[in-house]
């Protein structure tokens, strides 16, 4: 399903994933953690040289325990909300180094990872500002749908229902009000050449959108389902399962947006959102008008996508700042 | 060739960030740093300085945007004022604490509410405890050399701190002063090409901006503020250096007609000029008055400061800036509490004047002078007084 | 046990808390962390698809010369992640003997 892939890009398959790793054994994160092992798969895919920014978050602290960290590559933490600005300087310096002759040239990744609280929320205005310059530079948003490394607290990614500590299943208000912020789209809606959603179940559709977007030319983004059992509420061995039927169910729909053109995995018989639910604590207290509600909305949202891609099948291809870099080496 | 023109302080300023071939620029636009910024984006647009320069969409991603660049070996600077600088802040600690070097220019301007485009120091007071080296530039070449003369105590393998130069905002940034623009190859031997210490480099990784625990944490700042303190002696090595390139000295304090001055005004950037006006006329009334002014703030230079005031009385210090609910303003807080060790010490008079850009005359300056002097009399402790403010 | 000494004096500190030597978390061997279970593979069911090396979220996984993959109880958590997604069913969660 993959199309207008560059030249030389070559799609994995299962006997061609490398080996290598950009973060290593010994990290702190949970019993089962999604996140990091989304980390790992997108950190392969992309492959060294590779420079990571880190925004804070579980992410950042499971992997940097001073005096020891995680990271078999070269790795900056600046703050929270940041990390797509901090990814800017080092993108600006790498160049301007490079065109002084100071370092040898290269193609070195510049990778920003950031959660769901240092994409949508806090770092959403770096990250507008990042994109709208255009950045030679992959950023990966990993969602766990809440503020999980200060202790569950929600986000606007958390999903409609869920519930979180600041947003508990109470007596009269039950779970998040809000539905999840469309990130992707509003990556899509900044222009830049890739956009792309990934989970980690389908771990080759995510590879390769992680290697296009590390070799495509400008801004990419990727916005990677992470499942967190300590805040989701389900058992240790169930991530990669919550990320099959979060997909199946057509609540995360695996597409892609290159150069606008809209690109969606089909998916025409899609699993009922209620087996995507129940299997997960944090979902406990929905009604059954909840779940109508979700179901009704998760349908509309997926019609809407393919409707997108239809609306944006004639797009040529713009002038983006993929090729308006490509004019200026 | 050097060549020297007439011309708006802010132009001279990114001309001499010209001068010191920065790599990457990342800047937001606030009143009153704003020609400076435009002007290095006009170098660069004219592929007259080989720089990157980052329009980024706020001030706090400027400052975030330059530890990046830094962090992979780049010369980088930044300029800002006031509101912007209050928006840095967060990491203004982060940058010095992963030691690493930059140059900041700071356009000094009033912190609101009210919201006030005019001079006075009360953001870089804010910026205090963030770790920086800190320089005050009194006039326009002050404000070209200080900036040359940044880049290479940052850079300094003994030093790896973020420098900021403090101009005032209007007073000192946009006039047009005659100033010495040095010779390129002269800068280039003044200032070589940087060689970071440590760089995110694929070929050697490292992890920058670990979390520390409660077990390191105190480590790391102690190793800093050891950096700070000892970027003294960089500081002074690098004025040596400066004078015997370019003919002009620098000093950590400097005094101003202090010979038998019993009465000392003491004052940080232009207004500085004014009050040497002021002196030259009490002088010529017969008042024993002098001058001080302290241009590296941080570190404070304890030791040039003692000597430069030694024999004098009584200490007027025109502060701009306050310490709301405190004892008085900044600077005579920090002057008071340097003196307090001593023996023998002279009266300390703190004033606290010229908030927002209101206007400071030789008058207010001959005012304070003559209050500081009653005040030593009288005897009794004074805390802090306001002039100026309109009481009816 | 998992152990780490950070206790240098501020002098041995290295510049700015940087860390230098990339990738030393393996120093502290996570498999310590495992209360109750631990992965076991048949491997006569095994057709070494690599999906217990994929989803492993600690990397306790290494591609052997045969083909194979081979646990690694210094780093394993225990999350049964391999059990579940194994499409053979070649992985069971059993209880750990000391």
């Amino acid at each position: 399903m993959i199309t207008n892939e560059p030249k030389d890009f070559k799609r994995f398959t299962p006997k061609t994933l490398p080996q290598e790793e950009i973060i290593v054994s010994g990290h702190r994160a949970c019993q089962g953690c999604g996140e990091v092992l989304a980390l790992r798969l997108v950190g392969k895919a992309i492959g060294t040289p590779m420079i990571v920014v880190s925004a804070t978050g579980c992410m950042e602290i499971i992997s940097s325990p001073y005096p020891q960290t995680a990271w078999a590559v070269p790795w900056l933490h600046v703050a929270f909300e940041n990390a797509a600005a901090v990814a800017s300087g080092v993108e600006a310096g790498l160049k301007t180094l490079m065109a002084k002759g100071r370092i040898p040239r290269r193609k070195i990744a510049v990778v920003a990872f950031a959660g769901d609280g240092g994409t949508a929320d806090i770092g959403l205005q770096s990250l507008s500002g990042a994109m709208e310059r255009g950045h030679d530079f992959v950023y990966v948003c990993l969602d766990n749908e809440a503020y999980m490394n200060t202790g569950i607290q929600r986000s606007s990614s958390t999903p409609y229902g869920a519930m979180t500590t600041t947003s508990p299943a109470g007596k009269v208000i039950g779970g998040q009000t809000t539905w999840k912020k469309n990130l992707a789209a509003i990556m899509a809606a900044h222009n830049i050449p890739y956009v792309a959603t990934a989970s980690p179940a389908y771990h080759l559709d995510l590879m390769n959108k992680a290697k296009k977007a590390a070799m495509i030319k400008g801004p990419a983004y990727l916005h990677v389902y992470s499942p967190c059992p300590t805040g989701w509420r389900h058992g240790t061995d169930l991530a990669i399962e919550v990320s099959r039927l979060v997909v199946e169910t057509n609540i995360f729909p695996l597409y892609e947006v290159i150069d606008g053109k809209y690109v969606v995995r089909k998916n025409t018989k899609p699993k009922p959102v209620e087996e995507y639910l129940k299997i997960q604590r944090r979902f406990s207290h929905l009604t059954p008008e909840m779940i109508q509600t979700i179901q009704k909305r998760v349908d509309e949202e997926y019609e809407k996508l393919l409707k997108l891609e239809v609306a944006t099948q004639g797009l040529e291809g713009r002038e983006g700042p993929k090729e308006e870099a490509a004019k200026k080496d | 060739m050097s060549v020297r023109k007439g011309m708006e302080v802010s132009i001279a300023v990114a001309e001499a960030v010209k001068l010191a071939k920065v790599d990457v620029i990342a800047a937001y636009p606030i009143t009153p740093q704003t020609h400076i910024v435009e002007h290095l984006s006009e170098l660069v647009a004219d592929g007259e300085l080989e720089a990157a320069f980052i329009p980024v969409e706020s001030e706090h991603s400027a400052l975030s945007a330059v530890v990046g660049a830094a962090a992979v070996g780049a010369r980088s600077y930044t300029a800002t004022a006031s509101q912007g600088l209050a928006l840095m802040h967060e990491i203004m600690f982060i940058a010095s604490s992963l030691r690493l070097p930059m140059v900041m220019t700071v356009v000094n301007r009033a912190l609101s509410a009210p919201i006030n485009i005019w001079n006075d120091l009360s953001d870089i007071m804010a910026e205090r405890d963030t770790g920086w080296i800190q320089l005050f530039a009194v006039n326009g070449q002050e404000a070209v050399d200080l900036t040359l003369q940044a880049f290479k105590i940052a850079e300094d393998p003994r030093v790896l701190l973020p420098v900021v130069v403090n101009l005032d905002g209007f007073i000192l940034s946009h006039v047009i002063e005659s100033v010495e623009l040095p010779d390129q190859e002269a800068v280039d031997r003044f200032l070589p090409v940087f060689q970071p210490t440590l760089r995110l480099d694929p070929d050697r990784p490292v992890s920058m901006g670990a979390f520390g625990s409660p077990d390191v944490f105190m480590e790391v700042k102690k190793q800093v503020e050891e950096a700070l303190i000892g970027s003294q002696e960089v500081v002074a090595e690098v004025w040596r250096d400066f004078e015997k390139a370019f003919g002009r000295s620098y000093q950590a304090v400097e005094r101003y007609k202090t010979q038998g001055a019993e009465t000392l005004l003491v004052t940080m950037g232009s207004i500085s000029e004014t009050a040497m006006t002021a002196v030259d006329g009490m002088r010529e009334k017969g008042q024993k008055v002098g001058l001080i002014h302290i241009r590296l703030w941080r570190p404070f230079p304890f030791r040039e400061f003692f000597q430069a005031i030694e024999g004098a009385k009584v200490l007027a210090v025109v502060d701009r800036a306050l310490s709301p609910g405190g004892p008085g303003g900044p600077m005579g807080l920090e002057i008071k509490s340097a003196l307090f060790d001593r023996r023998e010490r002279p009266y300390v008079a703190d004033f606290v004047t010229g908030l927002g850009g209101r206007d400071l005359t030789e008058e207010i300056f001959e005012e304070i002078a003559t209050k500081a002097e009653q005040y030593a009399r009288s005897g009794e402790a004074m805390r802090y007084e306001m002039i100026g403010v309109r009481e009816e | 046990m998992a152990k780490i000494d950070a206790l240098h004096p501020w002098r041995e500190t290295p510049l700015g808390g940087v860390i230098q030597d990339a990738g030393n978390a393996r120093q502290f061997k996570t498999g310590d962390w495992r209360s109750q279970e631990r992965p076991k593979t048949d491997y006569e069911k095994c057709i070494k698809c690599g999906f217990c090396w994929v989803y492993c979220p600690d990397m306790a996984y290494t591609l052997r010369d045969d083909g194979f993959y081979e646990w690694n109880g210094d780093y394993c958590k225990g999350c049964g992640i391999c059990a579940r997604e194994c499409p053979k069913e070649a992985i069971q969660m059993i209880a750990e003997e000391v």
